[in-house]
């Protein structure tokens, strides 16, 4: 029950992106088409969980036990900027397909504020590993939730009559909002 | 480029906000004032300014291949720095602005800049851009949060100047996208005329 609560507590009410605007870099450069935001979405799923669950093994084995607090940003930048690359190497052998799928995102990731914050959240809210690995997986798939929505949004956009000053990002802004503003309507449901 | 032109275009012509759209996570998340969006503003400022200069005057002792981790690294550090000097100073709008003050690390922003600027230029140049582009993300924080705050709470600074609420949507999470999406459209239609 727990973990179903903070699954939808993740996705709906809590969106990563529209309530927590954490990931608005990616959110409004690649979500031009649906194709390119289901595959970030799909190479967040895939960094932000092994980038948690990493990051509270660092944080629980090594930061804690030695009183390095202090250190968590430089250690989990690092933590996740090394991932990424390994992830990129491994994937390229391993996978070729998948590789060809996530590829161009893979790099991007690193800068992904979603990744850090959500590596940051779990440790704030002092979740159990398995908690976690379910927070991180449902703010994932919110992510993506809201990604392949906000494209599809756009694609359409592309055919409206905008008026001038409106026209690219400042309409893109706004349709967010209303957006946002459709998902404040889970708000109350956990 | 002279120094007053590097200092200038981070204000209006290069405005990371309106114009380049760089580091929008902190501008629409922390915004719900104006105290709080000049807050951040400043420590992303500290930031940028510190790391620019940083990375300046390192950059010949940096290998081309591991500069981007490099970057990531100074970065993070006076992060953590700047976090602790608000932790301890300033504790309350620390707790209000939560998890963006470690996230300034992801900004696009300050690694942009790094890559695109402090890497290639001297010492004081890169000073100025880093003071430049953060006085013009600061700023841009500060006016959306106005702007928030005056519609959401019907208060500027803090000082109320109706009786009873705003529109409070405009404080809450829609109210964001749409206030930075008409901010911009205005931007946009003024540099035209």
């Amino acid at each position: 029950m727990e973990y179903i609560l903070i699954i939808i507590a993740a996705i709906f009410v809590n969106n990563i992106l529209f309530a927590q605007f954490l990931g608005v870099c990616p959110f409004l450069g690649v979500s031009n088409r649906i194709s390119t935001a289901v595959g970030m979405g799909g190479a967040v799923l895939f960094v932000m969980t092994l980038a948690m669950i990493v990051t509270f093994l660092v944080q629980t084995y090594i930061l804690t036990p030695l009183g390095l607090g202090f250190l968590q940003t430089i250690a989990f930048i690092l933590v996740i900027a090394a991932l990424v690359q390994m992830v990129e190497i491994i994937l390229k052998k391993v996978s070729p397909v998948l590789y060809q799928a996530l590829g161009v995102f893979l790099p991007l990731i690193t800068t992904n504020c979603a990744v850090l914050g959500v590596a940051i959240l779990v440790i704030q809210k002092e979740y159990t590993l398995l908690q976690g690995t379910t927070f991180a997986i449902a703010n994932a798939l919110g992510f993506m939730l809201a990604m392949v929505i906000f494209a599809s949004l756009r694609e359409q956009l592309e055919l409206a009559k905008v008026p001038k000053g409106m026209r690219g990002m400042p309409i893109a802004l706004v349709t967010a909002g209303i957006l946002a503003l459709a998902f404040m309507g889970f708000a109350g449901l956990v | 480029m002279n120094n007053l032109t590097t200092f200038t275009k981070g204000l209006i012509k290069e405005n990371p906000v309106f114009v380049l759209l760089l580091g929008m996570c902190p501008v629409l998340g922390v915004t719900t004032s104006a105290i709080n969006g000049l807050g951040m503003g400043l420590a992303t400022m500290l930031v940028l300014v510190m790391s620019n200069v940083f990375i300046s005057a390192l950059k010949t002792q940096i290998p081309d291949k591991v500069r981007i981790p490099a970057f990531i690294v100074v970065i993070a550090s006076f992060v953590t720095v700047v976090n602790l000097l608000m932790e301890g100073f300033v504790p309350d709008l620390h707790a209000q602005l939560g998890v963006f003050i470690p996230l300034i690390v992801v900004n696009c922003l300050v690694l942009g800049r790094a890559e695109a600027f402090a890497a290639k230029n001297n010492v004081w140049s890169s000073f100025v851009d880093g003071a430049g582009m953060g006085l013009g993300f600061t700023i841009a924080l500060t006016l959306l949060g106005s702007v928030r705050e005056i519609l959401g709470s019907g208060s500027i600074f803090d000082l109320k100047f109706i009786t009873g609420d705003g529109i409070l949507i405009f404080v809450l999470a829609p109210g964001a996208f749409i206030a930075l999406g008409f901010l911009i459209a205005l931007i946009n239609h003024l540099k035209k005329a």
